[in-house]
């Protein structure tokens, strides 16, 4: 059977709507396939919801949020078809895509696919993480944006990264207490930061960003603990207090929810599924697919765009779409070659200057060695709850690789499938062995990459044969 | 100068087996792995020890053979995770009932009484839950299932215990045979023994080849899923007299649903792709025969690569061709119940010329001159 | 652990555990619960221990409860419905093989 779409986008960010509306514009028949309700994706999530409904919330959100006003506004008056609440479980090198929706499972085909299913907060593994209680910094904030809710006990942020800090003045704007903001970062990396800091200075105004964010909360007065080691959530059946290593000494402290966050990574689950090709990035040790300057991936037809191709943030993302919508335009005939570079100039001069401001934030804000080795008792795998220990006993009586030591502990085994144990797990092998994580590699992702029951399965609706 | 007293090309559960069985018997061993111990079958198996239904010239050595299983644990001094929880196959017709009980006439005329008939009452006590249409079957009580890569880590490290050395990442190229000696050229070097095992499994073809002996082989991705982690519900492993169907509780919880659906094998790259018709099939089955099942989360499904034959049975015993070369592979997608019986199959035969269990049937030229194809070249 | 800013514009009530409460339209499911006095939603298989949303963007699985009768559903991608069954998950029981 012919393909259904020309185009199918996976994600419903910034990204994949700027995509979409350029698509669209070209008269490609595309579908965008977003597993949340609305889209806006995690950045400028259920903004037509605060735009419309609870405006009282924007202030507290800042002005970067308000920026997807217009985005969400051109993406619902494009051609390009909205599928909200559809999780894709499959792609296929065919270009078949499976997606499972409340009306079930079924396979679609497309001519040409954009993967833009953005980033996730990189897992830092510390005892007590699986505690009620302990949270991404994001999804505290995700809280804020779809449901208009703020914490109500004691908070305490753990880790590093800009996410962090502007969470943290959003809740002190809302009246929130902040008890701490616990900074894993050390001295020396600002030191490993100065060299790009002109360009990240001519990147736009991601500096003065931050220098805005640090003024505001010193102004809240929230107290910032720096070089914090050793962390930990403690409490029994919720987190009760933290403790941490802080110049030598060990501190404790009260907490009602602690707050995570230490850098996004590429959310890489649906290319490494497929498998398109990887590469380990050093600065911030993560995968990201390999790709072309347009976004194209080595299997063909299949291009990423945004953070899923390695981080730039929001901004970079809008222009990285674009670039990806023109060049699946070239590809599926409707611009030739030298349309495609005329047409994309502006948004690949505005994509590479967002860029610039990368090297300075990877050097500023590396995971933490705390993070890349836990101690043999830290559970690594949530799902199976299967420690650091473990890892490394597996892979001294012979598991050498991640696929071995996910057949021998099940870390990865489990519904995230390895989306929060994965680098770590890499890591520790790595660490094990002496070799670098690009030669220890990760798990094989295998389909369903979203859950489906056997129902789903049973009835699946497959058009394309 | 020798390498060791044994080479063996392949590094899975029937590799490893033979390398224990040498090596504690003092046979010094050395094991060639292409790419990790347990890369394909051997982890990739949905992990049946099941002597129920199997083809008659295979149920003396499953009878041997579940002897082993029932104190691996202690042999190996390792958690295979065996539990003796039986096998079922299920009949859903009458003219299904009337295979399982023709089924256990023939292995009583040959010997046998491990296979029992079990009527509607009994299959409901068994597999509670199974759907009202089920009639009947076949049961076999000390059968049961394992955790196949960790039965393959432990035959592998108790093959080391006992002095075996197993090298990853070396694939074979070709095989010389000098006098007296094997040669192994690899992409690591040159490896010389006096005696040859070749447990290569799907690749098995490819190096009898290179031994002289070219055979029909063909390599095929057997696919499998499993589900979210259950409250225990069932014991023994589920098959099906009519229909595809392997279906297990695992230690953990999970639901491991196989059967025979086949996916397609990438020869380059030693990937597998799904077949999502199959994989849909076997849903229906499993949500057919277990309504409680439909909610239940799939969270993964994959492919293994294993070697076929054109009979289903397996290649075992010595070469035809050249003199200390022996054959153990393309188990056709029912091995790990074998793997500690013709592990110790092998050994003898290397060590005292002769198996005391009959492995006729198995030889490795039973198809010379029938005109069966040959698809060895299957992994560049 | 967490409370509303404002009244919801368009209030509806789900059961968790059998108990009314009050959502917002376009909450999801694990929202509501944070919002309640018992953010747990289930108590892992292999330990018991008890879990709380994490990540609350479809990655880390550990907001899985029983809506609508339907086990390891992720509660933080599946808005709330006027009427909509929520219960925590028991740890599965982990009887004996043989």
């Amino acid at each position: 059977m012919s393909p259904q779409y020309d185009l199918a986008i996976v994600g419903g960010g910034p990204a994949g709507m700027a995509a979409a509306v350029r698509a669209a514009a070209f008269g490609l028949h595309t579908v965008l396939f977003d597993e949340q309700p609305a889209p806006g994706g995690q950045i400028y999530r259920a903004i037509e919801a605060v735009a419309g409904g609870r405006p009282q919330d924007l202030p507290i959100l800042g002005p970067e949020y308000r920026r997807g006003i217009a985005l969400v506004e051109a993406f619902r008056k494009c051609d390009a078809t909205y599928c909200p609440g559809t999780s894709v479980w499959q792609l296929t090198r065919e270009l078949e895509l499976g997606i499972v929706d409340a009306g079930g499972a079924r396979m679609v085909h497309a001519r040409h696919v954009l993967l833009a299913t953005g980033a996730l907060e990189r897992p830092v593994p510390f005892p007590g993480w699986t505690l009620p209680g302990v949270m991404t910094a994001g999804a505290a904030q995700g809280l804020l944006k779809a449901s208009g809710m703020l914490p109500d006990v004691p908070v305490v942020f753990y880790g590093g990264g800009p996410l962090l800090y502007q969470f943290a003045w959003q809740l002190a704007q809302a009246g929130v207490p902040v008890a701490a903001i616990l900074d894993t970062g050390r001295r020396a990396n600002y030191v490993a930061a100065a060299p790009y800091l002109p360009a990240a200075l001519a990147a736009g105004d991601y500096v003065a960003k931050g220098l805005r964010l640090l003024n505001g909360i010193r102004r809240h007065r929230i107290p910032i603990m720096r070089g914090v080691s050793d962390f930990q959530a403690l409490g029994n059946d919720r987190v009760r207090e933290v403790a941490y290593r802080q110049g030598g000494t060990t501190h404790h402290m009260a907490a009602g929810l602690v707050l995570v966050h230490a850098g996004v990574v590429a959310n890489c689950q649906l290319t490494q599924s497929v498998p398109c090709r990887h590469e380990w990035y050093g600065p911030q040790r993560a995968w990201r697919p390999v790709t072309d300057p347009w976004g194209n991936t080595d299997l063909a037809g299949i291009q990423v765009a945004g953070d899923c191709g390695g981080i730039g943030g929001a901004d970079a993302a809008v222009h990285a779409g674009r670039i990806a919508a023109f060049e699946a335009a070239r590809r599926l005939g409707r611009l030739s070659g030298d349309q495609r570079d005329t047409l994309a100039h502006p948004d690949r001069l505005a994509w590479r200057r967002h860029l610039l401001a990368r090297p300075f934030l990877d050097a500023l804000y590396p995971p933490s060695p705390g993070t890349l080795a836990p101690d043999d008792a830290t559970l690594i795998c949530r799902c199976e709850e299967v420690t650091a220990g473990a890892i490394r006993a597996a892979v001294r009586l012979g598991g050498t690789g991640p696929n071995q030591v996910k057949s021998y502990t099940r870390a990865g085994m489990g519904p995230c499938q390895g989306r929060e144990c994965g680098l770590t797990v890499t890591e520790i092998i790595a660490a094990e062995r002496g070799l670098a994580p690009e030669a220890v590699g990760t798990y094989r992702i295998r389909p369903p990459i979203k859950p489906l029951t056997v129902g789903q399965m049973a009835g699946l609706d497959d058009a394309t044969r | 100068m020798s390498d060791a007293d044994v080479i063996i090309v392949g590094g899975g559960l029937h590799g490893c087996s033979a390398a224990y069985n040498l090596a504690s018997r003092r046979v010094k061993v050395l094991v060639l792995e292409k790419h990790v111990v347990g890369r394909h079958a051997s982890s990739a198996s949905a992990g049946g020890v099941r002597r129920l239904g199997r083809h008659p010239a295979e149920i003396p050595l499953a009878m041997a053979s579940i002897e082993l299983w029932h104190r691996l644990n202690e042999l190996l001094g390792a958690d295979t995770e065996f539990h003796a929880s039986g096998q079922v196959r299920v009949a859903e017709t009458p003219d299904e009932l009337d295979a399982c009980e023709a089924r256990v006439a023939l292995t009583r005329s040959l010997g046998y009484d491990h296979e029992i008939l079990i009527d509607k009452g009994e299959l409901v006590r068994l597999v509670p839950g199974i759907a009202a249409t089920a009639q009947g079957g076949i049961y076999v009580r000390e059968d049961g299932h394992a955790f196949p890569y960790k039965t393959t880590l432990a035959f592998r490290n108790a093959a080391e215990r006992h002095g075996a050395i197993v090298r990853e990442g070396v694939a074979v190229l070709a095989i010389e045979r000098a006098t007296h000696t094997w040669r192994v050229l690899t992409d690591r070097g040159r490896f010389e023994a006096p005696v040859l095992v070749n447990a290569a499994g799907a690749w098995g073809g490819e190096v009898a080849a290179m031994i002289g002996d070219p055979v029909p082989t063909s390599p095929v991705a057997l696919m499998m899923m499993v589900t979210a982690r259950m409250s225990r519900w069932l014991g023994p492993t589920v098959g099906s007299m009519g229909r595809k169907l392997s279906f297990k509780q695992s230690e953990s919880g999970t639901m491991v649903i196989g059967g025979g659906y086949r996916g397609t094998v990438h020869p380059e790259s030693e990937l597998t792709s799904l077949d999502f018709a199959g994989l849909r099939a076997s849903a229906r089955t499993v949500s057919e025969l277990f309504p409680h099942m439909r909610h239940v989360d799939i969270v993964r499904c994959w492919a293994g690569i294993e070697g076929f034959t054109p009979d289903d049975i397996p290649y075992i015993g010595p070469s035809k061709a050249a003199p200390d070369a022996y054959h153990s592979f393309a188990f056709c997608g029912h091995g790990f119940q074998l793997g500690p019986v013709v592990g110790a199959i092998t050994a003898e035969l290397i060590l005292n010329g002769r198996s005391n269990l009959p492995i006729e049937a198995f030889r490795i030229d039973r198809f010379e001159g029938t005109g069966a194809a040959y698809r060895g070249d299957i992994s560049r | 652990m967490f409370k509303r800013r404002h009244e919801p514009n368009h209030a509806l009530t789900v059961y968790l555990d059998g108990d009314p409460i009050t959502a917002a339209a376009g909450d999801m499911v694990a929202a509501v619960l944070l919002a309640s006095p018992d953010p747990r939603c289930r108590a892992t298989p292999v330990s018991g221990s008890p879990r709380a949303p994490y990540c609350m963007m479809g990655v880390c699985f550990d907001c899985l409860m029983e809506i609508d009768g339907v086990l390891n559903r992720q509660a933080c991608l599946v808005p709330v419905a006027d009427g909509m069954r929520i219960r925590r998950q028991p740890r599965p029981e982990p009887m004996a093989l043989t």
